[in-house]
């Protein structure tokens, strides 16, 4: 016994020399950098999940893109994974504060109550919250939403969509009249309705005897369940799929029946290599720019701020030219022209009814509050202008041509 | 031709306290020392300033020690209370949907009664709400156990998917805005239903959940109920040999878990994070049978248990952020710990010889 204890302590006693062997390098005084180099701005970032998330790794991938464009150091920004949508992102905002971060992002929705309890007890520090809804109710001058006018992305796709049906339908493997398109969306919440609605159109406007069935998974990351749902529509008889969830579940069962399919989020056709089309992203790498420059510039950041085409928001990735339908590029620019120059309005009421009519007036939930009461005027000049009034999506209606299989609130 | 296993299990001889301590204090220097060559070793990291992070990452602010003492609170909180079930050998592992349903109740008082009592009387509702909610829990599962003996663990589980479900449901109920799966900050502008803050928004849970570990102690170690739990725990026939009326004593002490669940419940969602999601127990329900167990129901080693999960996980964060190294690395050192730790009380208990005739009998 006396042996065994003598030999453990020769093998703690080894291993704390090794332990202890770098200790010689100073690791833990961060503090003393930021002293040293008196930065003008100290972001601070605050993320859902990790990057194993295809949602967050957008954000943190733009968070990166903006630091190295703005000439950034590491130590000029903190990273804050796993933040979950409770008392702990008002605690990770007011941390970041106490170690002296001048402007805080956080990109889930359910961040946002707690952003705005932080901003209301630092009124010098810019509180910036992704895909939020109420920046401009709050009257905060230091609290802002971002978002981006995706709607016109996924009409850009849909255009790619409707072109390989088209394709299709000239190849004789369908009639146009059988022209259907299955979409798998997470809730039925404006931001994926706006999505799959803008889709459609992108897609009948090019192929005008498309119709869609979409159905809604009510998780927005369930790789069973995304699958599940693209196997039922291409099982009922659809011919090209499209998702707004942020699993592969439903690029893969796409690639498994041999089914093209317009992604979302980022390209994935290293998953799906054979039936890839193209894809639609917002790439927050602009605002995060923006708003820390205006930090850096002392200047007032925009209540409510969209990013376009033009700002290089919204962006498309790669097309697969394999399996897109010859002309698809062509057909994108020149609807990206007009999208740019106001001559196309992706929600223009001549485009679509509801219930067989044509939408004159629409009286959206703008301003968020726990009865869901329409409070704003939305349509005017001639089409629905979405993203105007405020920064995320209000479009929730449901027009003719789509139907929804289910419903998940 | 029986064969013999090459090691002999048997159980030790209680060893004298100091010796016990001595053993389990070497282990931990072991555990963490172990932990710095494989921190070494996998991402080429100083292991003196990771574990330099964990701590500051857990107590670096005043801010950061109030929050660290906070979560240990809550996560000890739902330790003390699952304790007398399984002190009785009850296998609860319902604790997870025992402390949602209280978080649930809580909302539901809140978001249904804001503007319809005073803010006192409010609390007092939801907290009453809360322990009925969570005593119902707990007593389902111990009701049809001591009735018709069915399996407890299997029931409490599937109560926790109950209140999973529930909790979804009404989540999507009082969503804001439509659709967007999140119910927000409750009551935010008028704070009706929120605990009141004592000094800071960290005490009021500390000191509930400090009552709570005295009276815990003293309810398992002195009291009658304590002693027919234990006694239950040992050998249901003798306690009713003994004149203990076995069901009853399991059904009281489901029910006092599960509303002790729910109270936990009740202050995340009064006190803490002032609304519902389904992840708002963060498994905590889980990690406190681990934490009873491994304090071997002793209410105030469950502190220590705590702080230590606790640290390292508020750690693991700041590991992340600080040093770029996955969140996970960080829960992958506290598996060793754990390991370390737990292998040392199977140590302590038993001891392990060899067979020496077992080569000649083969």
């Amino acid at each position: 016994m006396k042996k065994f204890l003598a030999l453990i302590l020769a093998l703690v006693m080894a291993l704390s020399l090794v332990a202890c062997g770098g200790n010689n390098t100073p690791a833990d005084d961060q503090q003393g950098d930021d002293a040293n180099t008196p930065a003008a701005v100290k972001v601070g970032f605050i993320t859902l999940h990790d990057e194993n998330s295809t949602y967050d790794l957008n954000f943190i991938n733009g968070a990166k893109e903006a630091i190295a464009a703005l000439g950034l150091t590491e130590d000029d920004y903190i990273l804050k994974t796993n933040v979950p949508e409770g008392q702990e992102c008002y605690e990770t905002a007011m941390d970041m504060v106490d170690n002296g971060c001048n402007i805080i992002f956080a990109d889930s929705f359910g961040h946002e109550p707690y952003m705005i309890d932080a901003a209301k007890e630092n009124p010098d520090v810019q509180f910036c919250h992704s895909t939020g809804t109420r920046a401009h109710t709050e009257g905060l001058a230091n609290y802002h939403n971002a978002f981006a006018s995706i709607y016109e992305g996924r009409y850009l796709a849909g255009i790619a969509a409707g072109m390989k049906l088209n394709e299709m339908i000239e190849a004789g493997e369908f009639t146009a009249e059988e022209a259907k398109i299955g979409y798998v969306g997470a809730f039925t919440y404006a931001e994926v309705v706006s999505g799959y609605t803008s889709f459609f159109l992108g897609a009948r406007s090019v192929c005008p005897t498309a119709t869609m069935e979409v159905t809604f998974t009510g998780s927005w990351y369930d790789e069973a369940l995304e699958k599940e749902g693209a196997q039922k529509l291409i099982d009922r008889g659809c011919k090209l799929i499209s998702q707004h969830a942020d699993s592969l579940g439903a690029p893969t069962a796409c690639e498994n029946a041999g089914v093209p399919n317009v992604s979302y989020n980022g390209s994935t056709k290293e998953a799906a290599p054979n039936t890839y089309i193209i894809s639609s992203r917002i790439d927050w790498a602009p605002y995060y720019e923006y708003a820390i420059k205006a930090v850096m510039d002392g200047t007032a950041i925009d209540t409510d701020w969209t990013g376009t085409l033009a700002t290089g928001s919204v962006v498309l990735t790669e097309l697969n030219t394999d399996v897109a339908a010859e002309g698809t590029q062509e057909a994108i620019d020149a609807a990206m022209a007009k999208l740019e120059n106001g001559e196309l309005h992706v929600f223009d009421t001549n485009a679509f009814t509801v219930n067989g009519e044509a939408l004159s007036s629409y009286m959206a939930d703008v301003d968020t509050d726990a009865d869901y009461t329409p409070d704003t005027e939305v349509v005017h000049d001639g089409y629905f202008s979405e993203s105007e009034f405020r920064s995320a999506p209000y479009f929730d209606l449901e027009i003719d041509g789509i139907t929804r299989l289910d419903t998940a609130f | 031709m029986r064969k013999q296993s090459l090691f002999h299990i048997s159980k030790r001889d209680t060893l004298p306290l100091g010796k016990a301590l001595l053993i389990r204090g070497g282990i931990l220097l072991l555990a963490l020392v172990f932990c710095g060559l494989v921190t070494t070793l996998l991402t080429g990291q100083n292991p003196i300033s990771v574990y330099g992070t964990i701590l500051s990452g857990a107590f670096g602010t005043s801010r950061r020690i109030g929050v660290t003492a906070r979560s240990v609170a809550i996560l000890l909180g739902i330790s003390l209370a699952v304790t007398p079930a399984f002190k009785m050998r009850f296998w609860n592992i319902g604790a997870e949907g025992q402390t949602l349903i209280g978080c649930l109740a809580t909302t539901a008082c809140m978001i249904t009664l804001e503007d319809k009592l005073p803010n006192a009387a409010l609390i007092i509702v939801s907290l009453i709400a809360a322990l009925l909610a969570g005593a119902l829990w707990g007593f389902l599962p111990a009701f049809f156990k001591a009735k018709w003996n069915t399996n407890e663990t299997l029931f409490t589980l599937m109560m926790n998917y109950i209140a999973m479900q529930l909790a979804s449901f009404f989540i999507i109920v009082w969503e804001v805005p439509k659709g967007a799966g999140k119910i927000g900050i409750i009551n935010q502008s008028t704070r009706a239903g929120w605990l009141p803050e004592i000094g800071n928004a960290y005490m009021l849970p500390i000191l509930i959940v400090a009552i709570m570990t005295g009276f815990m102690y003293i309810y398992l170690t002195y009291s009658k109920h304590g002693y027919e739990i234990a006694v239950v725990g040992e050998s249901q026939r003798t306690a009713s040999y003994a004149g203990i009326k076995v069901d009853r004593v399991i059904i009281r002490t489901m029910v006092l878990s599960g509303a002790l669940c729910a109270l936990m419940g009740f202050l995340l969602t009064s006190g803490v994070d002032h609304t519902l999601t389904t992840t708002i127990v963060d498994s905590r329900g889980f990690t406190a049978v681990m934490v009873s167990w491994m304090s071997k129901f002793n209410p105030f080693i469950m502190i220590a248990s705590s702080l230590l999960l606790v640290t390292m996980d508020r750690g693991a964060s700041e590991v992340a952020s600080a040093l770029s190294l996955n969140h996970s690395f960080a829960d992958i050192l506290t598996g060793i710990i754990l390991f370390f730790i737990i292998a040392t009380e199977f140590f302590i208990t038993y001891k392990v010889t060899l067979r020496k005739n077992s080569k000649k009998e083969a």
